[in-house]
């Protein structure tokens, strides 16, 4: 369904050049779930967005559905299946939020339809439907208000950025319910960028970036025990990967 | 009931959102005369005898009733100056629609300056309604320069809506307001230019009376190598509130000045100003591009829903 070959992805900084992505190869089938995780800083959020177009890799090829996809722009791969949920996502001065969650779904939304999407992740539809999506609505609120637009419409694949950042308990139960139904649907491919321990539970594989490099990638059952026993630091469980490999 | 060619009609359906019907009270001016025009029982509109233009009076039974008094010019090369006084009794809630529209096919510059007047009675409760529009192929200018003076009396609530978004080659604004006691003003200043064209905008508002408040929030866009000036100035002379918030988005190569103005001459006046220029914001437009927009179609939604 997806596949991706030898991506690399550098900056240049001052005149120095900052390798951010590192020959990064991996595979996703068709209704599969991988969960990227890894420390901070070490490359998984770019490498979503190299993965949507927003980043443009300096070289390696990105094919979804056999189609060599690399050079597209994002709006291209968006029309070719590809959902995408930001981290921080942007707030839009004058745009209520039924006008987004329409434009989200390609098609005029009733206000039936938009609630009951609302409510899916957790927000109180009525209060927010003709609510701008500015600096009235709280950090959490912006979060689950970006999941409800990839949940909007079908994917063949969705992207998710740390989608539990700034989401109370609650709310974040009501995702997990979300990440189910749509891997239920074995249409739709997921990747999750998280350290939460409950998504990377749900995960049929799961993948460690560090450093731009991919430190580790398997089922979840193999890589989750070695995570957990090791803590949070990955390097711990890099130099144990690299500990069984010699 | 007056027949209105197309030209017209479909101009009136730009300056009119509400709109425009030969029913109730209403007066179209087109090329510098009376159209057409009626009343109401609560709204009389009657033709000045000095100089041109119309006193409007609205009853104090008023309660919700439209008025209808657009202007529309499609003769290339003609100046219109108008005088309209709006007088408007204790207690009455009404909402009026005014706006003008200019179609020039011509060589000739076409022009109109609007004078506008409102004595606001005791409680009353204003909205108007401004829309400016330019049309036409020939190369001669399109010029609207409206003055607005508001006169508000005690407990009175006015809201100044006003859009300009296209064709309007040269605009230059000028609002002064007074308002009374405990009376509470909104302006919402809506404006987009493009091409070669300027705007400038001047406003003035005197808080003069305890308890009054004044909310003015302006909203641009500057395209291509236009340019645009705000000026909006409150002056608190009493214990009142004022919030003045200018937002603009530049592209291309246009020009944006904004100059909000606070004056207090009362040491409880509470006054805000908020004014920023920026381009579009990256992030929204990757957001609406990951949503299958192109790079175009995401900026005209962005400054549609900022100019909403």
């Amino acid at each position: 369904m997806l596949k991706v070959e030898n991506l690399t992805f550098s900056v240049n900084e001052k005149g120095v050049k900052r390798t951010i992505l590192s020959d990064i190869s991996f595979e996703i089938a068709p209704g599969e779930m991988l969960v990227i995780t890894g420390p901070n800083g070490g490359g998984k959020s770019t490498l979503a967005k190299v993965l949507m177009g927003i980043e443009k890799a300096n070289s390696g090829r990105v094919i979804l559905d056999g189609v060599d996809i690399t050079d597209h722009e994002i709006d291209e791969r968006a029309k070719e299946g590809i959902g995408f949920a930001f981290q921080q996502p942007p707030r839009f001065k004058g745009m209520t939020v039924d006008k987004l969650i329409s434009l989200a779904a390609g098609e005029p939304k009733s206000e039936t339809e938009c609630c009951e999407l609302l409510s899916r992740v957790g927000l109180c539809a009525q209060e927010y439907i003709k609510r701008d999506v500015d600096n009235t609505l709280s950090g959490g609120e912006m979060k689950r208000l970006e999941i409800a637009t990839v949940l909007s419409k079908p994917h063949k694949l969705c992207i998710f950025d740390e989608p539990e950042a700034g989401i109370d308990l609650w709310s974040f139960s009501m995702l997990i319910q979300q990440f189910e139904e749509i891997k239920k649907d074995k249409n739709q491919s997921l990747i999750l960028i998280s350290h939460q321990e409950r998504i990377m539970q749900m995960a049929d594989r799961v993948m460690v970036i560090e450093d731009g490099r991919i430190a580790g990638i398997g089922k979840r059952e193999d890589i989750l025990p070695t995570l957990i026993q090791n803590g949070p630091s990955c390097c711990a469980y890099l130099q144990r990967m690299e500990g069984q490999e010699a | 009931m007056a027949e209105l060619d197309k030209v017209t009609q479909a101009i009136l359906k730009y300056i009119d959102e509400l709109g425009f019907e030969q029913e109730g009270a209403f007066n179209l001016r087109h090329n510098g005369a009376s159209l057409c025009h009626g009343n109401s029982e609560h709204v009389k509109i009657v033709k000045k005898e000095d100089k041109p233009g119309i006193d409007i009076y609205i009853d104090g039974e008023t309660d919700g009733e439209q008025v209808h008094i657009p202007v529309v010019l499609d003769a290339s090369g003609f100046t219109d100056k108008v005088y309209n006084d709006f007088h408007i009794e204790d207690g009455a809630n009404v909402v009026i629609a005014a706006g003008c529209g200019i179609h020039n096919s011509g060589h000739e510059d076409s022009q109109h300056d609007g004078v506008h007047s409102f004595f606001v009675g005791k409680g009353a409760n204003v909205t108007y309604k401004e829309n400016h529009y330019g049309e036409g192929d020939g190369d001669g200018a399109r010029i609207l320069n409206p003055v607005t003076k508001i006169y508000m009396d005690d407990d009175s609530v006015f809201t100044l809506d006003t859009s300009q978004i296209k064709g309007v080659d040269s605009t230059k604004r000028e609002t002064e307001v007074c308002l009374g006691k405990n009376s509470k003003l909104f302006v919402i200043e809506k404006l987009m230019t493009h091409g070669e064209q300027e705007a400038e905008s001047n406003m003035e508002i005197q808080l003069n009376g305890e308890g009054s408040s004044a909310q003015i929030i302006s909203r641009s866009v500057a395209k291509e190598e236009s340019s645009q000036v705000f000026h909006p100035a409150a002056v608190g002379n009493a214990k009142c509130n004022a919030h003045i918030q200018c937002d603009s988005i530049i592209m291309d190569t246009a020009q944006v000045r904004s100059i909000p103005e606070i004056n207090a001459k009362h040491l409880d006046a509470a006054i805000i100003h908020e004014a920023a220029i920026g381009r579009i914001n990256d992030e929204q437009l990757i957001k609406l591009r990951t949503l299958g927009m192109t790079g175009e179609e995401a900026e005209n939604v962005i400054i549609e829903a900022f100019l909403n």
